[in-house]
């Protein structure tokens, strides 16, 4: 059986989304699969150093597809699918990030394909015959559901938050495959052109630090200890969805189960109470510092570190202290 | 224009989500219900477009009879007509199966614009939109956070912000798009637009009506609420006197040397 995994690039490097991708991909693999790894499928220059420490053995570039077309990536994938099945074969998977990008290819090659996909998975296994057992996330995580995937090919994405990166025990060894995707006219009609954001280049989605701002921050003026703290920290500014509904920062700036999902490894959370719909934006953070003048706060008691007290007092504070450190 | 939107009646969620004795199903008998925030936004984003270029908009559930209240709820905000797709009280329908069934419903009219919500926000399963755009043969763009119709309104760019970057959708009208929450600000509904939508008629058609055969979707077969990831925050202390534990706690994660 083939399982055949999309990996995103972010830079030169594979994404950290799709590297949580490559692990659960390789969780699929029959045991004791001798020298066969995951099958790594890139529209782009391919990040081999992490596909070989992900057990990506067999790589799949693919051309024909300029930029990002949803519907091209899927008939490329398609195509993949179709051409490494028999007949009476094992049954394929098809793994992706649940990224924007991964849940729509993957959306559109169910459609194609007329097979269930099953979007941002936190754990898969085979349940003996032709079914997958799975748990994936409802609610952005707040919930999950435990469900029967059986299909001649599983189509799964990858919780971006909920599924820890783990490199195989080994670096494989990779070998590279060129292939031309054939697509239609109409399979390239939608694609993106890209512009540069306004955040400078560092998304919420992927930043390492994330400064959010809530209710407590008490108008949009009251942001700038926080930006000038993430600039200080190489980090951007989230915020909470009343802070959004104030209008004091635009919606792209908002954490949570309708806003962005985020993994940095700090989350320093000011004046923020803590609603489960934030959490859900948030519980993918390795850390998380809470700020807040009211201690019995849920964000205060469910955060690894918190202090008590007027964030407008405690960010100056610590914006000296780190600027006097150098 | 002539435009559908597809709405979806989910929980409230406030503090805690509770579970129904046989864990398939939120316990809702304390809480109400909501259209889904980012259909709410497609409503509102439909009925702008329709008071610029003139037409109509039409609202479209799948789900219990309950839905109605959904659907009024969009008429309020100025939606013109309104259809529910009826299914038997605790039947959950999966995204294969609602797309089929939209599908019934969206292939009759000849609608200009179909809007759809990028993700319902209960089951969250990131593709009816794109199912249903496959079986119309329509081109479809997702997860919009603005639309632009160009003046003759023949195409329109939806973009999104992916990875720092903003990424822009051009697409023959007619088409679908999907939108997220943060798109508009929906209005508050007018009182005589709540009074519209209490009188007005909904047209009821059974799922059964809709000749959709079931589809192979994910078959769920218990939910669980996940176990509470953090433990008793660690008390740096208070105030501005908390920042020297403050920094020792940055250089410990590491986010400063």
């Amino acid at each position: 059986m083939t399982v055949w995994c999309l990996v995103e690039l972010d830079g030169d490097a594979a994404a950290d989304a799709s590297l949580r991708a490559l692990t659960l991909a390789r969780g699929l693999l029959p045991d004791g699969a001798d020298g066969g790894g995951v099958a790594a499928v890139v529209f782009g220059p391919p990040p081999l150093a992490d596909l070989a420490a992900y057990g990506a053995a067999d790589v799949y570039v693919v051309s024909g597809v300029d930029g990002y077309a949803p519907q091209a990536w899927a008939r490329a994938l398609t195509e993949l699918l179709g051409a490494g099945r028999g007949p009476d074969g094992p049954r394929p998977a098809v793994v992706a990030a649940g990224t924007e990008h991964g849940n729509e290819v993957l959306a559109h090659l169910g459609a194609i394909t007329g097979l269930p996909m099953a979007a941002n998975c936190v754990a898969v296994s085979a349940s003996g015959g032709t079914a997958l057992d799975l748990v994936r996330q409802r609610w952005a995580g707040l919930l999950l559901e435990e469900a029967v995937l059986e299909a001649p090919a599983a189509l799964l994405t990858v919780a971006t938050d909920a599924v820890a990166a783990a490199p195989a025990a080994a670096p494989v060894s990779v070998t590279v495959h060129e292939v031309a995707a054939a697509v239609t006219g109409a399979d390239l009609a939608v694609r993106a052109v890209e512009t540069p954001g306004g955040t400078g280049g560092v998304s919420l989605a992927t930043a390492r630090v994330v400064v959010g701002g809530g209710r407590g921050v008490g108008s949009a003026e009251g942001f700038a200890p926080l930006e000038e703290l993430a600039a200080l920290l190489g980090g951007v500014v989230g915020a909470s969805r009343v802070v959004t509904s104030e209008g004091w920062r635009p919606h792209s700036m908002q954490v949570g189960q309708t806003g962005t999902k985020i993994t940095p490894d700090l989350y320093l959370a000011c004046g923020i109470s803590g609603a489960i719909q934030h959490f859900a934006g948030c519980s993918g953070a390795r850390h998380i510092i809470a700020i807040n003048t009211d201690a019995s706060a849920p964000m205060m008691t469910r955060a690894d570190y918190a202090v008590a007290g007027d964030l407008h007092e405690v960010l100056p504070a610590l914006i000296e202290a780190l600027r006097a450190r150098g | 224009m002539d435009i559908l939107v597809c709405v979806k009646r989910v929980p409230t969620v406030g503090g805690a989500i509770t579970l129904t004795a046989d864990s398939r199903a939120i316990d809702t008998k304390a809480s109400g219900f909501t259209i889904s925030p980012h259909e709410e936004c497609a409503v509102e984003e439909a009925v702008r477009l329709v008071e610029r270029f003139g037409g109509s908009v039409t609202i479209v559930s799948l789900g219990p009879v309950e839905a109605e209240e959904q659907l009024r709820a969009g008429l309020a905000l100025g939606a013109s007509a309104a259809v529910l797709v009826e299914t038997a009280p605790g039947v959950e329908t999966g995204p294969m199966a609602t797309a089929a069934a939209l599908y019934s419903v969206a292939a009759s009219g000849a609608f200009d614009l179909i809007l759809l919500g990028n993700e319902a926000s209960d089951t969250g399963g990131y593709q009816v939109g794109i199912r249903l755009a496959h079986l119309l043969g329509r081109p479809v763009a997702t997860g919009a956070k603005a639309i632009t119709v160009t003046d003759d309104g023949s195409s329109l760019s939806a973009s999104r912000s992916y990875r720092g970057v903003t990424e822009t959708f051009t697409l023959p009208l007619p088409c679908l798009v999907t939108v997220k929450e943060g798109i508009n600000l929906p209005r508050y509904p007018s009182l005589p637009g709540r009074l519209r939508a209490k009188r007005a008629a909904i047209k009821r058609i059974p799922v059964e009506a809709t000749g959709t055969a079931p589809a192979g979707d994910v078959r769920m077969t218990r939910l669980r609420v996940p176990d509470a990831p953090r433990k008793q925050a660690t008390v740096l202390g208070h105030g501005a006197a908390a920042v020297p534990a403050l920094v020792a706690v940055l250089a410990e994660i590491g986010v400063i040397s």
